[in-house]
């Protein structure tokens, strides 16, 4: 899986004004993956995808796309991206099949009347392909770009908060249309602030704050995070160290030795065997206490936690 | 260079031309006729002739490079204005398109739709006054030179502005005045000395006055100097635009 669609190396952004939008952002982005671009209002998401896209230019650093340099190599790169923006931007005037043909023009693709047809399609827009995009909802309009963004058959696609102020059912929607586009072999880049859409799409995410990149992961390890529990048990006295018999169990204390933290994975403990277990050797240790506690961590506490330890 | 990216922003602009078939095109041709009216006419009639050629005839060229500038310049400002105000500009500048490949399809646009307009203009005039064009050779280079050299203009104006406002302040408090005062409507030896002088520096003068001279053989300035000026302008708005694509500026943080 070692076999990088894009790479970005070194990357910063400092808009004039001083504002430093991107800090040596290094990322590789596989083929064939959705990676989940994860950070909160004004963390740079969509500066970094404005750089690798072309929107922005780069204070330092460089982005090869499939190989080529998004600089000095622009045909190449670009014609391999497609570019869904966060903003509903569209000429209102114009009809759907139009302005979806005309994107694919302007990416220098001849005419495929066919091709068109098959993304109106796929997107549920074919009925609504002689209308005028004003006439259109919200939700509709966001599929355009969409059409737009695939209508000269990009390898990359970059979603820019698509599900930002759509409702529940069209958030479904955009995602199974979302999965039936890498399913065939469309690598996708999408940002988001909602932690549940990561959670749902991605295969990997990168947690961006600041303009820092400050963790990229499998969402699987990421989600065994998610999965672990802790128990927390309040001390009648405190414990100078865990005792030896206790040791096989992953614990810690605070509170001066007041509390007792065990932590195990919650994902495991449908039969409740790892707390029995654990209660049942504290018992034989002599160890009481008064209070206890359980939390699980989501990933949403991973993701506070990273963003206030760089605040 | 790839034709297919020229190709659709030439076609999306002509598409939005024939959507706005009233105001691009016959509301200036109704304008247009309404000067021939008044100053070819009603006002021509009592004017002596002008180096030879009636008056009505005499601003005829002049008329038209008034069209030709105003529209030439507002309806290339609009076309890439529009795209920034609206948003839509994102498509443009992450497309797999040369600068050279947008210029063409846009400012090619704008000047097709200026170049289709003075030749509806100079049809509809003949049914004012008798034409004659001394060298039509000469007509159609000039016609098509200042249609592209000010679609550029146009262009860069359109880049410039951030606001409607600014769209159209340039055309109004520069192309409108120096048009006016360009001899359109009289000959610069009809001025006193002095303006005669001032005249000269200013650039549509010597537009006018080639565009003329291919009509009706009479011109203010000579034919080299006319030539000069235009290339002059072209070879700067050029310029500038390939310093904005260079920089981004006002395209690209």
């Amino acid at each position: 899986m070692n076999d990088p669609i894009i790479t970005i190396n070194g990357l910063n952004k400092t808009y004039e004004g001083g504002f430093q939008a991107l800090t040596h952002i290094d990322l590789a982005i596989q083929r064939g993956e959705i990676f989940a671009l994860l950070g909160p209002n004004g963390a740079g998401k969509t500066t970094l995808i404005s750089v690798v896209c072309g929107l922005v230019n780069p204070t330092a650093g460089h982005v090869l796309v499939d190989g080529f340099d998004n600089i000095t190599h622009y045909r190449q790169a670009r014609e391999r991206i497609g570019l869904v923006p966060q903003e509903l931007t569209n000429e209102a005037f114009e009809t759907v099949w139009n302005t979806v043909s005309f994107s694919r023009g302007l990416f220098g693709k001849a005419p495929n009347p066919a091709h068109i047809e098959k993304v109106l399609k796929s997107l549920a827009l074919w009925d609504k392909r002689n209308n005028r995009l004003m006439t259109l909802s919200g939700g509709m309009k966001r599929r355009v770009l969409i059409a737009k963004a695939l209508s000269h058959e990009p390898r990359i696609l970059f979603l820019d908060e698509p599900t930002a102020g759509v409702d529940v059912e069209l958030r479904r929607e955009m995602w199974d249309v979302v999965r039936q586009l890498r399913d065939n072999g469309v690598t996708i880049i999408l940002t988001t602030h909602y932690i549940e859409e990561a959670e749902e799409m991605a295969d990997r995410i990168g947690v961006i704050n600041r303009g820092e990149l400050v963790l990229v992961e499998e969402k699987a390890a990421l989600m065994s995070k998610l999965g672990s529990k802790q128990l927390t048990l309040n001390l009648h006295s405190p414990l100078t160290e865990i005792p030896a018999n206790l040791q096989r169990f992953e614990l810690s204390l605070a509170a001066e030795g007041f509390e007792l933290i065990y932590t195990y994975d919650g994902s495991q403990e449908e039969d409740g065997h790892a707390i029995s277990e654990f209660l049942t050797a504290l018992e034989r240790e002599g160890v009481t206490f008064k209070d206890l506690n359980t939390r699980q961590s989501s990933l949403e506490d991973i993701f506070v936690d990273l963003v206030k330890e760089r605040a | 260079m790839n034709l297919h990216p020229v190709r659709a922003i030439y076609m999306a602009e002509m598409a939005r031309t024939r959507r706005t078939l009233l105001q691009s095109i016959v509301s200036p041709v109704i304008s247009t006729s309404l000067y021939f009216v008044v100053f070819g006419a009603a006002i021509g009639s009592r004017i002596s002739e002008v180096n030879g050629v009636s008056y009505g005839a005499f601003i005829v060229p002049g008329l038209i490079m008034l069209m030709l500038l105003t529209q030439s310049v507002s309806n290339a400002s609009f076309g890439i204005f529009f795209p920034k105000f609206s948003g839509s500009i994102y498509e443009l500048l992450s497309a797999p398109i040369s600068h050279l490949e947008i210029v063409i399809g846009y400012v090619g646009a704008a000047a097709s739709k200026s170049i289709l307009l003075g030749l509806i203009i100079l049809a509809t005039s003949n049914f004012f006054v008798p034409l004659e064009i001394a060298h039509p050779f000469w007509m159609l280079f000039f016609l098509v030179l200042t249609a592209v050299t000010f679609s550029l203009l146009g262009f860069i104006i359109g880049i410039w502005a951030d606001g409607f406002d600014r769209l159209q302040l340039v055309p109004l408090l520069v192309i409108t005045p120096l048009t006016f005062l360009g001899g359109s409507f009289y000959s610069i030896d009809m001025l006193p000395p002095f303006w005669q002088t001032i005249t000269l520096a200013n650039p549509v003068v010597y537009l006018v006055s080639g565009f003329r001279w291919s009509f009706y053989g009479i011109s203010d300035v000579s034919l080299a100097a006319s030539v000069g000026m235009i290339t002059l302008f072209l070879v700067a708005c050029l310029a500038t635009i390939g310093w904005i694509f260079r920089t981004g500026y006002r395209l690209k943080p």
